[in-house]
């Protein structure tokens, strides 16, 4: 009942949390989008040797446990690291960092499938019509936009719903990197049940409105 | 205008195209036939430069087409693709999207598309989505996008196959303005020569990656070579002997069949009646036909607004006759006709190798 009183309310924390949440992991998205989306023109309609491999190796990378990646990257960060220069560790930019390598496969995995999926003479289609080579993987992005959109809807959802990279680049530190997975996995049984109940509410609603409004676009973008 | 010198294309293991020499003159419309397969598609996406010659050249007024200057040879001629592709977006959009290219001002663009749309009948579909026209309505929009673009080269791929009546008058006559109305030149490629033949200048005749033979329509049609006839009319030919009687040929094709032909010849003849050419009719017609046969039907193929029928009459001839005529006549599977066409029907084969 106080979790539903809190959002209700607009606890500060809660709103707090909420904000960084979506910040760190939005950012996260929209920079793997940045280097995954060309990434996967490359892989899925490019005709290179080895494409299959390269697919092969984003594919397995698909499933990776955040901890291992946390661990992996904590090692890289720490101040003894390799990349402990750049004083990244328990910043949040340390995890925008982590997911977005966290949800890179995923995104080109799920364009490269997409674009390998459109009717290949789409492309034809374009060239024929006058378009250069770079203008005709456009047009074949964009005919494939509802894929894309899903792409990136899930990568967003598998970032915000992450605990191991936000845990351990992140440090659940207050204000600072406290994000939706941190503060209810940690603070549940320091008394702050409802809060957790809240914030756990809270992020389920943003990822189902998430999803909800890309399938809306989605299903838009086909006719 | 554009010429392929000893060209060939390898898909894997498969010759799609082998060693073909081919010149498309300026402003005539080129037909390019034969059987599924053959590599009719092939050729013309040579032609678009959308595919490279595994061998050989390809010279575009003069200049060979290499890598560097592709991209300029493309812009000058458009292809229509056999299946149609649509993009997304409205019918608008689709035809704009060339001329968006192009980087044409709004307003020509606007003109354009509003034109390509009005000849190919879809300017009330203006604003629909592309993806909700009908197969028919999407093949028109294909040509009205390759239309807009008032390309020097325009290549149709099976223009007329599986169109409803109305999208394939329309397209017919579209490719008959085009020809007549402009410096337009057109290659089209199609198995089918019932709908091409009186629009085409020349044909050619491809086979398994091939040019067998080329030349002006209504003189390879008339007397086709073997290979012709057995493409575009392996339908009713026939071989046997033939006796000359007062200058008419009387022909036994075998089962006590006797065609008569306004020709004179005898030995050992090949001879062919053009489906279209046969008369059908549910009693016996008292008529200046020389040749009247009484028959089965044995198969009935529908291709839409024309119905194929092959019938018994001790040969199976084929026969073609309007979707309307065979349902107004009440043909069925099994039903007794009678075949009825003139002994000048009757084309003797030149060139016959073989009997076969």
């Amino acid at each position: 009942m106080r979790a539903f009183m809190l959002i209700a309310s607009g606890d500060k924390t809660l709103i707090e949390v909420t904000l960084l949440s979506v910040a760190i992991s939005g950012l996260a998205t929209v920079l793997a989008s940045c280097w995954s989306i060309p990434l996967s023109i490359l892989i899925g309609l490019g005709k290179f040797r080895g494409r299959f491999l390269v697919k092969g190796v984003f594919n397995a990378f698909l499933g990776i446990p955040t901890v291992t990646l946390g661990l992996v990257l904590y090692l890289l960060l720490s101040r003894s690291g390799p990349l402990g220069f750049l004083h990244l560790l328990y910043t949040p930019w340390a995890i925008v960092l982590g997911q977005s390598i966290l949800i890179t496969p995923m995104v080109v995995s799920f364009v490269a499938n997409t674009l390998e999926a459109v009717d290949p003479e789409i492309r034809s289609l374009a060239l024929t019509l006058g378009a250069s080579e770079a203008r005709a993987h456009m047009t074949v992005l964009g005919e494939s936009l509802g894929g894309v959109f899903l792409a990136v809807t899930a990568s967003f959802n598998r970032a915000i719903a992450e605990l191991g990279v936000a845990l351990m680049l992140g440090g659940n530190i207050r204000g600072v990197t406290r994000v939706f997975t941190t503060y209810i996995a940690l603070e549940a049984d320091r008394a702050e049940v409802a809060l957790s109940l809240a914030l756990a509410a809270v992020l389920m609603l943003i990822v189902a409105t998430v999803s909800l409004t890309m399938n809306l676009i989605q299903r838009r973008m086909k006719t | 205008m554009i010429e392929l010198r000893g060209v060939s294309k390898r898909y894997g293991d498969v010759e799609a195209l082998r060693d073909v020499s081919l010149e498309v003159r300026r402003g005539e419309i080129l037909t390019i036939v034969g059987p599924n397969g053959s590599g009719k598609t092939t050729l013309l996406k040579i032609l678009a430069a959308l595919e490279r010659p595994t061998r050989g050249e390809v010279y575009f007024d003069g200049v060979r087409i290499d890598e560097a200057n592709t991209a300029q040879f493309r812009r000058r001629s458009t292809m229509v693709f056999q299946r149609a592709v649509v993009l997304r977006g409205s019918v608008h959009d689709n035809v704009a999207y060339g001329l968006r290219l192009l980087g044409l001002p709004r307003v020509e663009v606007d003109r354009r598309v509003g034109e390509a749309l009005e000849v190919v009948g879809l300017s009330g579909l203006k604003t629909r989505s592309a993806r909700r026209l009908s197969g028919g309505e999407q093949q028109r929009l294909s040509l009205a996008r390759a239309l807009a673009l008032e390309c020097e080269l325009l290549l149709l791929d099976e223009p007329t196959a599986d169109l409803d009546p109305e999208s394939l008058s329309v397209v017919k006559e579209t490719i008959s303005r085009l020809g007549k109305e402009t410096e337009t030149t057109i290659v089209m490629a199609t198995h089918n020569l019932i709908h091409v033949e009186e629009l085409s200048d020349r044909l050619v005749l491809l086979d398994r990656g091939k040019v067998v033979e080329a030349g002006r329509p209504r003189a390879l049609l008339l007397a086709p070579s073997k290979e012709m006839a057995r493409f575009a009319r392996s339908e009713n030919v026939f071989t046997g002997a033939s006796r000359t009687i007062e200058g008419i040929s009387h022909i036994d094709i075998g089962s006590g069949v006797e065609v008569k032909a306004a020709f004179s010849r005898s030995g050992r003849v090949s001879v062919h009646v053009r489906p279209e050419d046969i008369i059908l009719s549910r009693g016996w017609v008292e008529s200046s036909a020389r040749n009247e046969f009484k028959g089965r039907i044995v198969a009935v193929e529908d291709l839409g607004p024309i119905v194929r029928l092959k019938v018994d009459v001790g040969r199976v001839f084929t026969v073609q006759i309007t979707g309307r005529s065979f349902a107004e006549m009440g043909l069925n599977l099994g039903s007794e006709i009678y075949l009825t066409f003139k002994a000048s029907a009757v084309q003797l084969i030149q060139r016959t190798y073989n009997a076969g």
